[in-house]
């Protein structure tokens, strides 16, 4: 690693103010951070720092989407060899999908770090690990088919209305990913809704074999046709259509285990949606009037985006409430919203990108009462203290 | 009737080099130094030049804007130098020491002394800067009666002395009449804050005319402002005092012998010094006799105090007028390939995103490495888990940053201090520095209610 460190040495002077690539700084900083964790030292206030940094924190995010990342390749090739009509085995479906998703993956992370690195430039700042979440997360809520200027059109809106126009990494109100997604979903529904998008070729008037249908378990219940849904199971373990990541529970559980561990991801956020998902959709079955309001509570966990939007969007720190009072409020709203569109909206098949997206507006709203109490309370004991 | 408090929230860092409970011959450093940056806000006015003979209590400099607050060398001898830097701010005026000569105050029972004598005595020893207020975490001013008063009598910051173990069982009467010279202070209670384990020495138990309270629980439960918050918040308008228990000795000693000999019990601490353990010396001496051959080689970080809020010495610098411990780690300025890719058996974190969770009892030799770059706010609800107070941290610090005045005394800046935020900042992912925010906050506060 020395020679390399020594040629790092020797090129910097170049990317520094007054250097020949001055313009490239911030992208020469953030690929040297990538590489070297700086040898910068504490200098005043703790002398001793964690080791965490948000590079870890962004990359243990990552190690938790992989699951569904791989499963999702799977479940490509499965879904497309299928609507042929073909067996095939678990690594040729994987194979086939994994080549499929690459380059999405790749569009969705050169368009938004190439975004991020001329917002760093500009602003003088070192560039913000969190487009390396976000840029993982746009290819696994699109279906497989979405052309690659769709995505990288929407991944652009998402990076600079979304998040730099509000200041960068931190300060948006709205998750980047979601709100690639919803770009795509109101600009191009024909891509994003119907039966024949979520099996790769279908929608390029692929053959497929007769009485397949490309429907998903969303689709199949807003048409209040839930007697031909998927069983649980098949739904549980994802080998069902929906968009690439989002089909598998089980791989987005090992994720959720993951980020609960290690404490980077807010289990009271993934806890108080499923709680809020789980009394709206037991009231919905009480005064059931049709087949959808009918469904079972628990198939709504496995179906659509459910599972992942509340492990990996509901709990994106910046865009959830910052108090942890707040975090149960607004996991009860995501989880109760979620059911509401889902159920009694049809024109919405997709619930739960809607409900996290509103809620982040109403984020700091929740927090502004949470704080109001607590101002309360202490003016509430200077009140006391005056009158003893 | 004693309270006992038990808190959850906070951390007990886990780094290497506890001291051991032994306490090493008393030290007699050639030097020492006193540093008015020990004392934050604080304005001085030099009284003494390079070459003056001073005795133990000569007032060194004094307070601007309060004149009658005066800081004294703590030995008898001859100032060889005054430090001074950036903008000619003074650093250090450093005595090398010569005698054992003492200022004679005189002694007198406080019991028998009106409070303004006890004012003024503390005054004119130089030990009144050990008395310090909420708010704004800086030294108390003489005209003000506070509501209450706070003896602190454990530490449980990283490495902390033992104050159960440094406490001197054989000076029972100075504690006692330091108890009752700071309780005429105050028309309100007395506060004696202990550490709800450990062997309580004989001289803390039953000690008349201050109420005892018990604490426990990881860092930061030793520190004062989490026990006022618990035991008599301060709100917009109130003031509380707090003294550190080693001080109170001193204060007693101050009044029974008339003399002002700030002898203290200190920690050696850190995981690189071979022996760690206790030495008594007196405030403001040279670390050199503690630490001359007792460090391991490389390039060392030396603190006087712990590594959450202790300030950087050098070598050879003097210990803090505050500060019971001095910490010697090793320096950081490494780049590490890929660091934040690794498993990470040996790098601690209050997360658990790194592999040495999986040994919850090690303790690590952490060093001065940032650990990554500053970031904006990106992680929430990391550090309401360790401030033990009804406080949202996070709100706080950005309302600091928008110096939104209304906002800052609504959620509770009276009340705390850079200490209290230590935690925060050693666990920032965003690597925030936290406690210079936090004070930047009470300057401004205290600019605005001048």
């Amino acid at each position: 690693m020395d020679s390399l460190r020594k040629k790092i040495d020797k090129l910097k002077p170049h990317f520094v103010k007054g250097g020949r690539f001055e313009k490239l700084q911030s992208v020469f900083e953030g690929f040297e951070s990538f590489m070297f964790v700086p040898k910068k030292v504490t200098f005043k206030g703790s002398h001793v720092r964690d080791s965490l940094d948000l590079k870890r924190t962004m990359i243990v995010v990552i190690i938790a989407l992989i699951p569904a990342l791989l499963f999702g390749a799977y479940n490509t090739g499965l879904q497309h060899f299928r609507s042929l009509g073909l067996e095939t085995g678990v690594m040729q479906n994987f194979w086939f999908g994994f080549l499929r998703i690459l380059p999405l993956i790749v569009v969705s992370y050169v368009v938004g770090l190439g975004i991020e690195f001329i917002a760093a430039q500009i602003r003088g700042h070192e560039i913000n690990e969190g487009f390396l979440v976000t840029g993982m997360l746009i290819p696994l809520i699109v279906p497989v088919d979405i052309p690659l200027w769709m995505l990288a059109l929407a991944t652009a809106f998402a990076v600079i209305i979304g998040k730099e126009v509000f200041g960068g990494t931190g300060m948006n109100v709205l998750n980047p990913a979601l709100t690639a997604r919803a770009f795509l979903f109101f600009s191009y529904p024909g891509w994003m809704t119907g039966d024949k998008v979520w099996i790769e070729g279908m929608i390029r008037g692929q053959n497929i074999i007769d009485g397949f249908s490309g429907a998903t378990p969303m689709a199949l219940s807003a048409a209040y046709e839930t007697d031909k849904l998927p069983s649980f199971m098949e739904m549980f373990i994802g080998t069902i259509p929906g968009s690439i990541g989002e089909t598998s529970t089980i791989a987005i559980l090992i994720g959720a285990i993951i980020l609960i561990v290690t404490g980077i991801g807010s289990w009271k956020i993934m806890l108080s949606v499923l709680a809020g998902a789980l009394g709206m959709g037991l009231f919905l079955n009480a005064i059931a009037v049709n087949p959808y309001m009918e469904l079972p509570v628990y198939y709504h966990f496995v179906m659509g985006g459910f599972a992942f939007g509340t492990v990996f969007m509901a709990t994106d720190p910046v865009t959830a409430s910052q108090t942890e009072t707040g975090k149960w409020i607004y996991g009860l709203l995501i989880g109760i919203f979620s059911i509401i569109f889902r159920v009694l909206n049809p024109a919405y098949p997709e619930g739960v990108m809607l409900a996290i997206l509103l809620m982040n507006v109403f984020a700091p709203l929740i927090d502004y009462f949470v704080i109001q109490s607590n101002i309360k309370r202490r003016l509430r004991r200077a009140g006391v203290a005056i009158n003893n | 009737m004693s309270t006992l408090i038990k808190l959850k929230k906070g951390l007990d860092i886990k780094i290497a080099g506890s001291p051991e409970k032994i306490i090493h011959s008393e030290v007699h450093p050639a030097f020492y130094g006193v540093k008015p940056v020990d004392f934050p806000g604080l304005v001085p006015k030099l009284c003494v030049k390079p070459g003056n003979k001073v005795m133990a209590g000569t007032p060194l400099f004094f307070n601007k804007h309060r004149p009658e607050i005066k800081f004294t060398s703590p030995v008898s001898g001859t100032v060889i130098s005054v430090t001074r830097g950036e903008r000619r701010r003074l650093l250090e005026v450093v005595i090398e020491k010569a005698g054992d000569d003492y200022v004679s105050f005189g002694k007198s029972d406080p019991e028998t002394l009106i409070r303004n004598k006890i004012k003024e005595r503390l005054l004119e020893s130089g030990l009144w800067p050990a008395v310090r207020q909420r708010p704004y975490h800086i030294v108390a001013n003489p005209s003000d009666i506070p509501k209450a008063l706070f003896i602190s009598g454990f530490d449980t910051a990283p490495l902390a002395p033992d104050y159960n173990f440094i406490v001197d069982n054989s000076s029972a009467s100075l504690f006692r009449t330091g108890i009752t010279t700071l309780s005429s202070l105050t028309d309100g209670k007395t506060h004696l804050v202990l550490n709800a384990g450990g062997d309580t020495p004989e001289i803390l138990k039953n000690v008349s005319g201050v109420e005892v309270s018990h604490f426990s629980g990881p860092h930061p439960a030793g520190n004062v402002g989490i026990h006022i918050h618990h035991l008599d918040p301060v709100n917009k308008g109130e003031i509380v005092w707090y003294v550190n228990i080693q001080d109170v000795f001193s204060i007693g000693r101050l009044f029974e012998e008339g003399i002002y000999k700030p002898d203290r019990l200190v920690a050696l601490t850190g995981s690189e010094v071979i022996h760690p353990q206790y030495y008594k010396i007196r405030s403001g001496g040279s670390v050199t006799p503690m630490v001359r051959d007792n460090v391991k080689s490389g390039n060392l970080r030396y603190i006087s105090g712990n590594v959450l809020t202790g300030s950087r010495i050098e070598h050879d610098g003097y210990l803090g007028y505050y500060d019971s411990q001095i910490t010697v780690i090793p320096e950081g300025d490494y780049y590490e390939f890929f660091g934040w890719a690794k498993p990470g058996i040996n790098k601690y974190s209050f997360s658990k995103a790194f592999a040495s969770s999986f040994f919850p009892g090690k303790s690590y030799r952490l060093d001065t490495n940032f650990h990554g770059g500053e970031r904006a706010f990106v992680i929430t609800g990391q550090y309401e888990k360790v401030v033990p107070m009804d406080i949202y941290p996070m709100q706080l610090l950005k309302a600091i940053l928008s110096a939104d005045i209304d906002m800052m005394e609504n959620l509770g800046i009276y009340e705390v201090s850079e200490e209290d935020f230590a935690l925060c900042e050693f666990i920032c992912p965003s690597k925030t520095e936290i406690q210079s925010i936090v004070r930047k906050g009470l300057d401004l506060m205290m600019k605005e209610m001048s």
